[in-house]
């Protein structure tokens, strides 16, 4: 059977670009940052690779265990747009801090090529390997400021965490294998669905569920998220938030809802608590952080929880209903994206003069640099939620997925979610009003005003840009949300 | 004129967004500019509004004028849907007229850290979101218009703010953030049982409307969903005993955001009653009417209680705005024409009143450099005699002399309540009217005490030595047409109730008869 190039063209695009990375950094002495120049491109022409693709219909390939429809198109798209937005917020970064720049961006690069694997993968074997790729470069891209005791504990609890769980996952999937005798997720399911309630088989499916939950640093899988994204570089922290979280949530969408919709019964349930308990963990610990980057970290834990939700609504009846619940996190996790790798961006620029990454160093941002300022701001709202901020609407589809599930179970734990919405709106209050009213510790000299290279400017720019214009015209993005969902259509 | 008519709303909503981006955009350094953008963008605004008013067919009764229809969200079903009736218009133009106003009043004074430019920009942006939110006839858009008040009015607390900002602007954000997302699940709930299929579903108020006075949503389902919808509604207003964080919020306040908060945000959450609970959960409205009006009389009289204890200007008035809003919400709970007609007068007259007030605050303050009524010690009459001779009327308008803003509002909700609709347990409203009663009379009484108190009396010799300024030009341009207009009210009510009256009978004749 011959193989489509042409589907897998933008992860072969990449993983070029990472080997060559690598390769020329060999043979460049000094500007070392030529790296991130080369790295751009290749992202540039994955993203035309991956824009030839879009209209033409399905592809499928390696017998049917690699899929290109518009469900994997939008996360390829997600993919290389934080890919676009961590390599411009690395530049100054990683040219200062370090010399092994070919290094960090072949790290970073392959990562991503797991990552646009991801959403295409349409067996137990390939989205395995693809979260492997994901992790594993992960594992070292965290760990990068070998001198530094945190980026060691952090990166190694990242991996004692992730190996596992990867190894949990697996028994997993080998189970579900015995069961159904298959890898493919559409024959799996069938299978299943023949099978009935099968104690076992059911077992089998939550062990595949967990390794997912704690790529997505689901409570009571997150507790690796803090240390590691404080012991990253921010760029790394970055992409760990949104971009390798997006990977596990594309992961997850798949075998719930694909493979193993027959067993709704039991995870959807299952699904609710975890979403109360991400949200709630998240949120409250939120509260106590000094750090921004724990602070980030939490959060992002809390805004897992919340993207959770809709996997509650899995086991409805409805096929119209169970569609409108896959569509809700893919609109979360878009808009989420855009917001948080702004937030990291801005975080970026801080750290490189004051990398204690103290909310306290953000007393009085926005006097000393308005822009810089407005952008925070913009992000931590839109983050809570409030219009007319991206944000808002992403909430706003998970609760009304929620609500239309239409169970008791459901609605307490919409309301539930709501709650958790005003006490995240208290931490992000907290350090937009530092940014504009803190002041310096008696006798600390006021930090001079940030220098913003122009690469980041424009990460942070494009970020902030993109979350006023979907807080007001939605449509724009979420217009591609009802074509890209794997939910069969009623 | 058909161009004006399908975009009159649009550019009445978005012409302050356009000032905020132009304020934007201007250098720092351009401060008259700005502040001519700014002034501009409300005073455009402004003439949109009393065009609609020039043009508003006042005999169409009930019917949306200005209605504009476009798709935004098609993927949820939320429309952009905005239209005015008799009950929206008044408080469009309120909006409107007050936002001008404000600016107008910020030429002069600024409050510390001045900063024009932000300053403006936050308070266009809000004029955005409360124009919006009267005008909205989708749910999902009435919601982020109305969320999207709540950040400049946060930034304007927080930012220029008195001594205890920081507390007064979290709880303010807090407070209204958990009554709007518990409001958003409601109307949610009513978008599920719009219809029983996923395509009939809609988030148009209007549809709603119509879903509504066919009995659709009854049972325990509206009963529970109007107590969502309106604990936002009831935050917003503030209902006692949602109000804690209104003393607080307008206490700290810069005087122009004090001026907004009660003049219009207070308004809204009235608003929402009238144009969301009430016709679409006619059922339930039924059953939660006594409560609303037992809150409102209670209200009443612990918003008076509460004022006769306070030492500082602003405060009392922030009080007395928890009272008069009582009145409000009494005449919202008798859900008869009248009550609903007294209901808007009251937003209305208590926005032009209390608006006035919280000027005259801010300007005391800035004379006197206190706000404590001890520490003024009276005499204000004799130092500065025209402040002194405004300051009365907008108390006395704001106790509800006959002639003046104050007195219909107030009379016609108690005589609503005398006479309640069908249904409704007139003992217990003649009660309550009873007690509203017995609230004017405390309300004259802590005015006069105040105004005995702040205005007649022996100069102290603190102030003796030092000239205190009377109203200057610019507090003359920004307070006449709310003078004017405090006096037209309560001699022409009809300039109000001639729009509300016949969309009132319109909608609420039939509903609770």
């Amino acid at each position: 059977m011959p193989i489509d190039f042409h589907a897998i063209l933008p992860e072969l695009v990449l993983a070029g670009t990472a080997l060559l990375v690598l390769l020329v950094d060999l043979f460049v002495e000094r500007a070392k940052v030529v790296a991130n120049y080369l790295a751009l491109a290749g992202t540039v022409a994955a993203g035309v690779a991956l824009a030839t693709l879009v209209g033409q219909g399905t592809r499928s390939t390696f017998g049917g265990s690699f899929v290109v429809d518009n469900y994997a198109l939008l996360f390829k798209g997600l993919f290389l747009g934080s890919l676009l937005l961590v390599l411009l917020m690395s530049q100054r970064y990683v040219d200062a801090g370090t010399s092994y720049q070919g290094e960090f961006y072949f790290l970073v690069l392959s990562s991503f090529v797991g990552m646009l694997l991801m959403p295409s993968s349409r067996d137990l074997l390939m989205l395995f390997l693809s979260l492997e790729i994901v992790s594993a470069t992960g594992f070292i891209a965290a760990g990068f400021r070998k001198s530094d005791a945190r980026g060691n504990e952090g990166a190694l609890k990242f991996l004692l965490i992730g190996v596992l769980s990867t190894a949990v996952m697996l028994f997993g999937m080998s189970l579900v294998y015995g069961f159904t005798g298959s890898l493919q997720l559409g024959p799996i399911a069938e299978r299943l669905a023949q099978l009935g309630d099968e104690p076992a088989a059911v077992m089998s499916v939550f062990l595949v569920v967990t390794g997912f939950a704690f790529k997505v640093s689901a409570a009571p899988f997150h507790f690796w998220a803090p240390d590691t994204y404080e012991g990253s570089p921010v760029p790394v922290a970055a992409y760990l938030s949104v971009a390798s979280k997006a990977a596990g949530f594309a992961g997850l969408l798949q075998v719930t809802f694909v493979a193993f919709p027959a067993y709704a019964r039991y995870w959807a349930p299952a699904f609710a608590f975890l979403a109360a308990f991400t949200m709630l963990l998240g949120n409250v610990i939120a509260l106590a952080q000094t750090n921004i980057v724990r602070l980030l970290a939490y959060s992002s834990v809390a805004q897992a929880g919340y993207m959770l939700v809709p996997f509650a609504v899995g086991s409805a009846a409805s096929p119209g209903v169970r569609e409108e619940a896959f569509q809700a996190v893919l609109v979360y996790l878009l808009i989420y994206g855009f917001t948080n790798l702004g937030a990291f961006a801005v975080v970026t620029l801080v750290s490189q003069r004051q990398p204690a990454n103290l909310i306290a160093d953000y007393a009085g941002l926005g006097r000393r640099s308005p822009a810089l300022g407005v952008a925070m701001s913009v992000f931590l709202f839109s983050l809570a939620g409030l219009p007319p901020l991206a944000g808002w609407y992403a909430k706003f589809v998970v609760f009304r997925s929620a609500i239309n599930g239409d169970t008791l179970t459901l609605q307490a734990l919409v309301v539930f979610m709501a709650v958790m919405t005003v006490v995240a709106l208290f931490y992000y209050a907290a350090v937009v009003r530092s940014l504009w009213l803190g002041e310096q510790p008696e006798g600390a000299p006021e930090p001079p005003p940030a220098r913003v290279s122009p690469t980041l400017g424009t990460a942070i720019v494009l970020a902030a840009a993109g979350v006023l214009v979907l807080g007001i015209l939605p449509n724009l993005l979420v217009q591609y949300a009802p074509m890209s969902t794997l939910v069969a259509s009623p | 004129m058909e161009w004006f008519d399908s975009s009159a709303l649009t550019l009445a909503v978005f012409l302050p967004l356009a000032g905020v981006a132009a304020v934007a955009l201007l250098p720092r350094a351009y401060d008259g500019l700005i502040r001519g953008a700014a002034l501009a963008a409300t005073l455009l605004a402004l003439l949109v509004g009393a065009a609609m008013v020039a043009r508003f067919d006042y005999g169409a009764g009930a019917a949306m004028q200005f209605e504009v229809q476009r798709s935004w969200i098609p993927s949820v079903g939320a429309t952009y849907h905005l239209g005015v009736d008799g009950i929206g218009l008044p408080l469009l133009v309120l909006s409107l007229l007050l936002s001008f106003l404000c600016v107008v009043y910020s030429w002069r004074v600024l409050p510390e850290p001045r900063n024009p430019k932000a300053f403006l920009a936050l308070l266009l942006l809000l004029e955005t979101g409360m124009n919006g939110t009267f005008v909205a006839l989708d749910l999902v858009l009435f919601f982020v218009f109305w969320e999207l008040v709540l950040l400049p009015m946060y930034f304007l607390i927080a930012v220029w703010g008195g001594a205890r900002r920081d507390y007064a602007s979290i709880k303010f954000i807090l407070y209204t953030l958990i009554g709007s997302v518990i409001m958003l699940l409601g109307f949610l709930a009513l978008w599920l049982r719009s219809s029983p299929d996923a395509a009939g579903r809609t988030f148009d108020i209007l549809a709603l409307q119509e879903l509504g006075a066919a009995a659709r949503f009854g049972g325990t389902f509206g009963t529970v969903v109007f107590a969502a919808v309106a604990l936002g509604f009831a935050v917003k207003v503030p209902v006692w005993p949602f109000h804690t964080w209104l003393p607080d919020a307008h206490t700290e306040a810069p005087t122009v955001g004090s001026v907004l908060l009660a003049g219009i945000l207070l308004k809204m959450g009235t608003y929402g009653f009238v144009r969301i609970a009430l016709p679409v959960l006619p059922d339930a409205a039924r059953t939660w009417a006594p409560v609303i009006g037992v809150l409102g009389a209670i209200a009443i009289i612990y918003g008076a209680l509460c004022c006769l204890a306070q030492r500082d200007v602003k405060r009392l008035i922030a009080f007395s705005s928890v009272g008069h809003m009582g009145f409000v919400m009494l005449g919202i709970a008798t859900l008869t024409p009248i009550g609903i007609n007294a209901a808007v007068f009251g937003m209305v007259a208590h926005g032009v009143i209390t608006g006035m007030l919280f000027f005259l605050a801010g300007s005391m303050h800035e004379r006197y450099h206190t706000r404590d009524i001890v520490e003024l010690g009276g005499g204000m009459a004799t130092l500065m005699p025209r402040l002194a001779g405004v300051f009365t009327l907008a108390c006395i308008a704001s106790l509800g002399l006959p002639g003046l803003a104050g007195f219909w509002g107030e009379i016609l909700a108690l005589l609503a309540a005398w006479n309640p609709a069908p249904g409704l347990s007139v003992p217990l409203f003649r009660a309550l009217a009873a007690v509203g009663l017995l609230g004017t009379l405390l309300t004259a009484g802590y005015f006069l005490w105040l105004l005995q108190r702040v205005n007649l009396g022996r100069v102290p010799d603190r102030w003796g030595g030092k000239p205190l300024g009377d109203i200057a030009a610019i507090e003359v341009a920004a307070w006449s047409p709310l003078v004017v207009l405090i006096v037209a009210l309560g001699f022409v009510p009809g300039l109000v109730l001639w729009m509300t009256n016949p969309s009132v009978t319109g909608w609420f004749t039939d509903l609770f008869a």
